[in-house]
């Protein structure tokens, strides 16, 4: 609370996102979050483990996933991955239309994989696989849904921090918000890949 | 209907979030209303006097449980209070007591103290922090409001399944578990983050992790420890809430699910717990211990080593809960031994206070008394612990009192006494105040044999074959004695804690200042006058050395010496919001409680706005001008 932030400096610092103790506050807060949600996952990702042998009567997972439409998904969130990284990029360059740009793409992918995902889950519970079916169906969809829906926040967040950097621009105290939100997405990303390796490579074997 | 009203309620209160009032005279008033000062407000120092004074009510609440049981198991074959009604009993008493009293009462303290321990105006995140307390208390709220409407959760505090799972459970009582302690376990997590970034971030020039005083180290790890413990608590929850209200089957045997995944979950999440309630008691007595001793604390750095083995090593002993589920030999052996390994840097922790205190010029406050006394019941508990690690002798101890009578020792002998050290040391700070120290004397002497009256037989109903959580014993067993001893053991440390009741009013009503530094304090809180101002320090100290208030007062000239010139001093603004989105999550818990998701839904929309109008607020916070700093010499 000491620094007094000033937005209306003319010029940004070459890091606006740790120029006030507020921000770089923001940043730690924010990885120490990941490390919590880290936790959560990985809780998930244990019970997935320790259930997915229960499918009962409807499908296995062998049996079950489709891997064109996965890998389709998997294509469109590690692009959006690099899309967050150029919007931060252009962060740091203080062009504000490039990182408006670049974060508009991002959640339009990011939308597009809901989509793909959506479709996937229609498609399972036409063959039996719903959340209620069996311990692999209820374990299955809390960690894919899970992740799911931090996707759809993270839209949502970053769809309501473009809004104010339009109205803002690129701050020291909107820098820090775009950060976090660009940490945000990544870390979804990467959970996205433990999903792919855990659930679906995995479950290819018979 | 009731879906109707709570609708209505609703959509006037998204239109008072949106439009900033229902007029602007109206909301002028309400501004100026005290309890609408507390709602609203951001200082560390009052949101910790919050979670007292909630912590406290709570507590009320769990200690009156707990003597309804005391006076059941008083005699053989009672039939006061029988079956299900005990049943709810035991396990809101021991809900309430970890979630809702031990952690909030101890995150009290933390709020105020550690913030000027390491010499900053406020906490990393002051909005944050308003949430964290309004979400427990939501949170806690929500969980005994079971008692009104449908009956309380009657699965134990651990509430294994399949007893938790619908057929044997088949009341709103466990939906009140989940929700309430999911509400409230978020608001945990929160000020877990927010203790950690504020001490790594936040601490004064010259105040270097090896001059941090014990309290504010323990608070370190403690956070730490809760940032890795509630997530799988949470995920565990959510699991629970979704066999119980959406059918699916992750306990449901039938289904495929498997009982004990919970049992994991639970536990990986419950062991660190009792650390996490343990070490900020650790940090206080050291303080206490070092204050009252007129000495530097004894082996500092090894007290910092121990404290942070203690705390990785609690994550790697959950399965000796779990002894008797059947695991094989191999894990057992393996979290016997690591068990076992945890006394090591406790018994280092015990040494150091033993010699910090030898040849000190102790004086027998009512904080130090209660430091003294912990010595010896952790030292009890620790024994049991051990036995209780040695997996054969565990299958004759578990389930029955013995259990009881270890983790009470600890609970009680450490943390709660910690906590009431803790607020006989501090509570000159916090309130200006010293609590009388007769009344102080008859309430640890009460509490603490009562204590020993309670406890120390129940080792031995243990031993004698007592389960715990049944609710009644047959006449002949020889178990009658040591019943009725446990019993007035209660009554005794009832009346104790009425001691501290009427020491607190009483003191509020006629005690007189204690001014900045009663007790010949040692660290940077006893610099600043008490109650400190909003702002704590007019400039911010630069510190010299491990104890620097004590550095300051011997070897230098008795001031601290400031880092920055004296300046406008930047102080965030109060807000509403913390109160309204806690608010979104307690109606939408109360919905999904009773199977409504709609309202359950709602709920969450009003979370997800309030979030959304946060994130588009401006905080520009306001500046208190050098001329308006009191006690400044200019
Ligand atoms: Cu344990």
């Amino acid at each position: 609370m000491k620094i007094e932030e000033n937005a209306s400096v003319a010029g940004l610092p070459a890091e606006p996102e740790r120029a006030t103790l507020e921000g770089k506050n923001k940043i730690l807060g924010f990885w120490l979050f990941i490390a919590a949600e880290t936790t959560l996952f990985a809780t998930e990702f244990g019970t997935y483990l320790a259930l997915k042998g229960s499918s009962l009567n409807g499908p296995t997972p062998y049996e079950l996933f489709q891997m064109p439409v996965v890998a389709a998904s998997t294509l469109v969130l590690l692009t959006s991955s690099l899309t967050s990284v150029l919007a931060i990029m252009g962060m740091h360059e203080n062009d504000l239309q490039k990182m408006l740009r670049w974060f508009g793409i991002t959640i339009l992918l990011g939308a597009v994989f809901l989509g793909l995902e959506v479709y996937e889950f229609v498609e399972y519970i036409h063959e039996g696989h719903t959340i209620t079916s069996s311990a692999f169906g209820s374990s299955f969809y809390l960690l894919l849904g899970t992740h799911g829906s931090h996707v759809l926040f993270g839209v949502l967040w970053i769809l309501g921090l473009m809004i104010q950097g339009r109205n803002k621009g690129i701050t020291v105290h909107t820098a820090p918000k775009f950060y976090v939100a660009s940490l945000y997405w990544h870390f979804v990303d990467v959970v996205w890949i433990f999903i792919f390796t855990v659930v679906y490579l995995m479950g290819m074997i018979p | 209907m009731a879906t109707l009203v709570v609708l209505i309620v609703f959509i006037l209160f998204l239109a008072a979030i949106l439009t900033g009032g229902y007029n602007r005279r109206y909301l002028d008033l309400l501004q100026e209303n005290w309890l609408w000062n507390w709602i609203t407000t951001v200082d560390h120092k009052r949101i910790g006097i919050l979670y007292l004074i909630a912590g406290g009510f709570f507590f009320l609440m769990g200690g009156l449980e707990a003597l309804l049981i005391r006076i059941q198991l008083m005699f053989p074959n009672s039939k006061f209070i029988v079956g299900d009604v005990y049943n709810q009993l035991m396990t809101m008493h021991g809900t309430t007591m970890i979630f809702l009293v031990a952690l909030p009462l101890l995150f009290g303290l933390m709020n105020f103290i550690v913030p000027l321990q390491i010499g900053a105006r406020d906490v990393a995140f002051p909005f944050l922090n308003s949430l964290g307390f309004w979400l427990y208390f939501s949170g806690g709220l929500l969980l005994n409001l079971s008692w009104l409407f449908g009956g309380a959760p009657d699965s134990g505090w651990f509430n294994y399944p399949t007893l938790a799972l619908n057929d044997f459970s088949p009341g709103p009582g466990v939906n009140y578990y989940v929700l309430g302690l999911q509400i409230a376990g978020i608001g945990t997590l929160i000020s877990g983050i927010n203790f950690l970034v504020t001490i790594i971030n936040m601490r004064a020039p010259g105040m270097t992790y090896l001059r941090m005083p014990l309290f504010t180290w323990t608070t370190f790890v403690t956070s730490a420890l809760i940032l890795f413990a509630f997530p799988p608590l949470t995920a565990g929850l959510f699991m629970m809430m979704f066999d119980r209200l959406f059918e699916t089957s992750f306990f449901v045997t039938a289904g495929g699910g498997n009982v004990v995944v919970w049992q994991h979950i639970f536990w990986i999440f419950g062991h660190p717990e009792v650390y996490i309630l343990v070490l900020p008691a650790f940090g206080v007595f050291s303080d206490v211990i070092s204050t009252f001793s007129r000495k530097r604390l004894f082996g500092y750095n090894s007290m910092v080593f121990a404290v942070v083995l203690i705390g990785f090593l609690g994550f790697m002993v959950w399965v000796h809960h779990m002894f008797t589920v059947g695991l094989g030999p191999i894990a057992n052996s393996i979290f016997a031994v690591s068990t076992m390994a945890i006394a090591v840097p406790t018994g280092i922790k015990v040494f150091n206070w033993l010699f910090t205190m030898w040849g000190g010029r102790i004086r027998f406050t009512t904080a130090m008394l209660y430091a003294a006394g912990f010595i010896v019941n952790f030292v009890m508990g620790g024994v049991t612990g051990v036995m209780l690690a040695v997996v054969p002798a565990d299958h004759q101890f578990h389930d029955t009192y013995f259990v009881v009578a270890h983790f009470h020792y600890v609970i009680i002998g450490g943390t709660i006494m910690g906590i009431l050290a803790g607020v006989y040391y501090w509570w000159p700070k916090m309130f200006g105040i010293k609590l009388d120290e007769r009344w102080g004397r008859w309430n640890f002497w009460l509490f603490y044999f009562g204590f020993h009256l309670t406890f120390f037989p129940q080792h031995f109903l243990g031993l004698w074959g007592m389960p715990r959580r049944v609710f009644t014993y047959e006449a002949g067993y020889n178990l009658e004695l040591g019943n009725l001893l446990s019993s007035l053991g209660a009554i005794l440390m009832t009346a104790g804690l009425l001691f501290l009741l009427y020491n607190v009013v009483q003191t509020f009503r006629h005690g007189e200042a204690a001014g900045p530094d009663p007790w010949d304090g040692r660290t940077l809180e006893w610099a600043i006058s008490s109650p400190p101002p909003a702002y704590n320090f007019a400039q911010t100290p630069r510190v010299r050395g491990l104890d620097p208030w004590w550095l300051e007062k011997h070897e230098g000239d008795g001031k601290l010496k400031p880092a920055e010139p004296l300046g406008p001093i930047h102080m965030p603004s109060p807000s509403h919001l913390p109160f309204v989105m806690s608010l979104g999550f307690f109606i939408s818990g109360f919905g999904f409680v009773f199977h409504s998701w709609q309202v359950g839904v709602l709920g969450l929309i009003v979370v997800v706005v309030t979030m959304y109008v946060r994130s588009f607020q401006e905080d520009p916070g306001y500046h208190i001008q050098p001329d308006e700093l009191k006690g400044v010499e200019h």
